[in-house]
């Protein structure tokens, strides 16, 4: 087994809700209710659901821009709330980097592509204005770019290269963990198979290991080496990517599927009948008692919208959240 | 054989910027039946969204205009109306969708109000009336509890009931012609199959006829009955879905279909197509896919080619093709 990179155990993030001219807290926005997951060096965990699940939540305390509610981060084994703040920031941050799913905003329009590559090194390394001139050109190189693209601005580029020089950003500090959120869904579709192909590259390439934030489960398919599914705050169903579009289990992960599968017209009358959900995602201000998907399953029993089901590992590579799977 | 109810003719939509003539959509020509849904596909800026917005006469004048074509809805040329009599076209004979629930709704007005805009001026109906359409409206698009529902603001909904509510809005006074102009994408995964099949079911009962704008060929597999695919401002290829999945002829369309991940595939290295969309300020002489085809011959850069019926209304752009 490869090393672990990244650990969350029993993540949790709960937002206030106020109320009145004393701000008094009425109630909790349960964004994150419990979740645990690895990484593994070299490989990619994906985190796949709908808006309101809790994918961008997690990302954002995986990169320590939110504070937990409870629970653990695990860098390389070591516990992250015991790190002092000049540890997180020469040994966490330089090997955490990021990719946003917008190439339009995630740039300042203002710096040149040397600039916006450059400064991770500028603000976590002590290198010379020349070694960090040829670090640019090298990065800018792997990521498919040329070294005269190096002096223009962000304007200048096609979503796909702003996208690349993205790419380039979250690379220049050779990270061993890179949080991709959404990296394709802005893009068209042709420039998004370029980009797919290109993170793949230089994953086998740098021994990178990816957290990728998607809804998209083609996307995720190709990318991933472990795929997670959340709903309302909690993963439903996590497993080796493999084994988890062959053998789905929860019902939302089969709905998810039959949503994404591709079905020509006259596929309709054959067997490949189309999983349409009823309802919507509820609140996370009030998840419902019991299984929190009950309310749109079509499994559920008397039991589902009683007992909150468990996490139960039904194979050594598949974990399922449900009180039918047992 | 069903009514047809727009035929667009050799449309031409230019945009004169300082930089030159900007020709958006350079004649293209498809026509939507009743009852049916034609998908028109394409990448960003390859004139799709212009396309709707020439149909509907609502394009950013005066730096926009349409130079050429015919545009026949129900019979008649909507091209040579006044703008007064477009106006009352607007909203009864066509409607539009458009992208974000978020934004296409107005913040301050109850859905209801917001209904029933449409529905006083087209129909010059009274209080009561009104109230009555505006529900049946929302029951069209299966929206639950109406009666209560109307009085809400756009703010107090979904994404999903947002746009279920839009689309109330450009069904509310049972147009013929419905363009949707990439209705789905801001919605999530299963949120979106329940759109589909909703509005499969909205055409079943009205006969609408949906031209539908839409970069993502999932949906237009789940949707459509026939497909133009657009590049660069033109439609390179026109056949039923089915065909188009199938038996692709033109090497754009082949890409295209080829660079989505498919879920079924994996490990597959995922086939791109290198390079941009030409510009549309400065566009080759020949085809415009000829810079990024892998099929490309001399003639291609020289030439544009035109389009052939390779059979039962399979229409085709390529040299390629005989």
């Amino acid at each position: 087994m490869a090393e672990v990179i990244l650990e969350g155990q029993n993540l949790t993030k709960h937002y206030p809700v106020t109320k009145g001219l004393l701000q008094r807290t009425v109630g909790w926005v349960r964004a994150i209710d419990g979740i645990s997951f690895t990484v593994e060096q070299g490989k990619t965990l994906s985190l796949v659901g709908e808006s309101g699940a809790g994918k961008t939540t997690t990302a954002k305390m995986v990169l320590l821009l939110e504070k937990l509610t409870s629970g653990t981060i695990l860098y390389k084994g070591e516990d992250l709330s015991k790190f002092s703040a000049a540890k997180i920031k020469a040994q966490y941050r330089p090997n955490v980097q990021s990719v946003q799913q917008n190439p339009w905003s995630s740039m300042n329009p203002r710096m040149r592509v040397r600039d916006i590559v450059g400064e991770p090194l500028v603000v976590n390394t002590k290198r010379t204005k020349q070694e960090i001139r040829n670090r640019v050109l090298e990065i800018l190189d792997d990521v498919g770019l040329k070294a005269e693209h190096a002096n223009l601005y962000p304007h200048e580029f096609s979503g796909g290269q702003r996208q690349r020089i993205a790419v380039a950003r979250a690379l220049a500090l050779n990270p061993n963990l890179v949080v991709l959120d959404e990296p394709v869904s802005a893009l068209d579709v042709s420039i998004r198979a370029q980009i797919m192909n290109l993170l793949k590259d230089l994953q086998d390439q740098h021994n990178l290991s990816y957290l990728v934030i998607a809804h998209n489960l083609a996307t995720v398919r190709y990318m991933s080496h472990s795929v997670a599914i959340m709903y309302l705050g909690e993963i439903v169903e996590y497993g080796d990517a493999e084994e988890l579009f062959q053998n789905p289990l929860h019902p939302y992960t089969k709905a998810l599927i039959s949503a994404s599968v591709l079905t020509l017209p006259e596929d309709e009358t054959e067997e490949v009948q189309q999983i349409i959900l009823s309802g919507e995602m509820p609140s996370p201000l009030n998840p419902p008692p019991g299984c929190r998907f009950h309310t749109r399953c079509s499994e559920a029993s008397a039991q589902c919208s009683e007992e909150v089901p468990e996490m139960r590992r039904v194979k050594a590579n598949h974990q399922v959240r449900c009180h039918h799977h047992v | 054989m069903s009514k047809t109810i727009l035929q667009v003719e050799d449309l031409h939509t230019s945009f004169f910027t300082r930089a030159g003539e900007v020709k958006a959509v350079d004649g293209i020509s498809f026509h939507v039946d009743e009852r049916e849904t034609f998908g028109l596909v394409g990448e960003s800026a390859c004139g799709k969204t212009v396309t709707g917005l020439s149909l509907l006469r609502l394009l950013p004048e005066p730096a926009g205009r349409i130079v050429g074509g015919k545009i026949i809805l129900n019979g008649r040329n909507i091209l040579e109306l006044s703008k007064k009599e477009m106006r009352s076209v607007r909203g009864k004979e066509i409607s539009m969708i458009l992208q974000d629930p978020m934004t296409s709704l107005n913040p301050v007005y109850t859905v209801g109000n917001q209904i029933a805009e449409s529905i006083k001026l087209h129909q010059g109906l009274q209080d009561d009336k009104v109230t009555d359409e505006v529900i049946s409206a929302l029951r069209l698009l299966k929206i639950p509890a109406p009666e209560s529902r109307l009085r809400d603001y756009p703010f107090q909904m979904s994404g999903g009931m947002r746009q279920r509510v839009v689309g109330a809005i450009a069904m509310s006074c049972r147009p013929n012609l419905l363009i949707a102009d990439e209705p789905t994408t801001a919605l999530d995964a299963t949120i979106q199959a329940q759109y589909i099949a909703l509005f499969q079911d909205v055409q079943r009962t009205t006969n609408v006829g949906i031209l539908f704008i839409t970069h993502d060929f999932g949906v237009v597999a789940k949707m459509c009955h026939r497909v133009g695919v657009m590049y660069a401002g033109r439609i390179v290829e026109t056949a039923t879905t089915s065909k188009i999945f199938k038996d692709p002829r033109h090497p754009y369309t082949v890409a295209l279909i080829n660079s989505v991940p498919r879920l079924e595939e994996k490990d597959k290295r995922l086939f791109s197509i290198e390079g941009q969309p030409p510009s549309l300020l400065n566009l080759p002489p020949g085809c415009r896919f000829a810079a990024r085809c892998s099929q490309v011959m001399d003639k291609c850069r020289e030439q544009q080619p035109a389009e052939i019926d390779v059979g039962d209304g399979h229409l085709v752009s390529c040299w390629r093709v005989k």
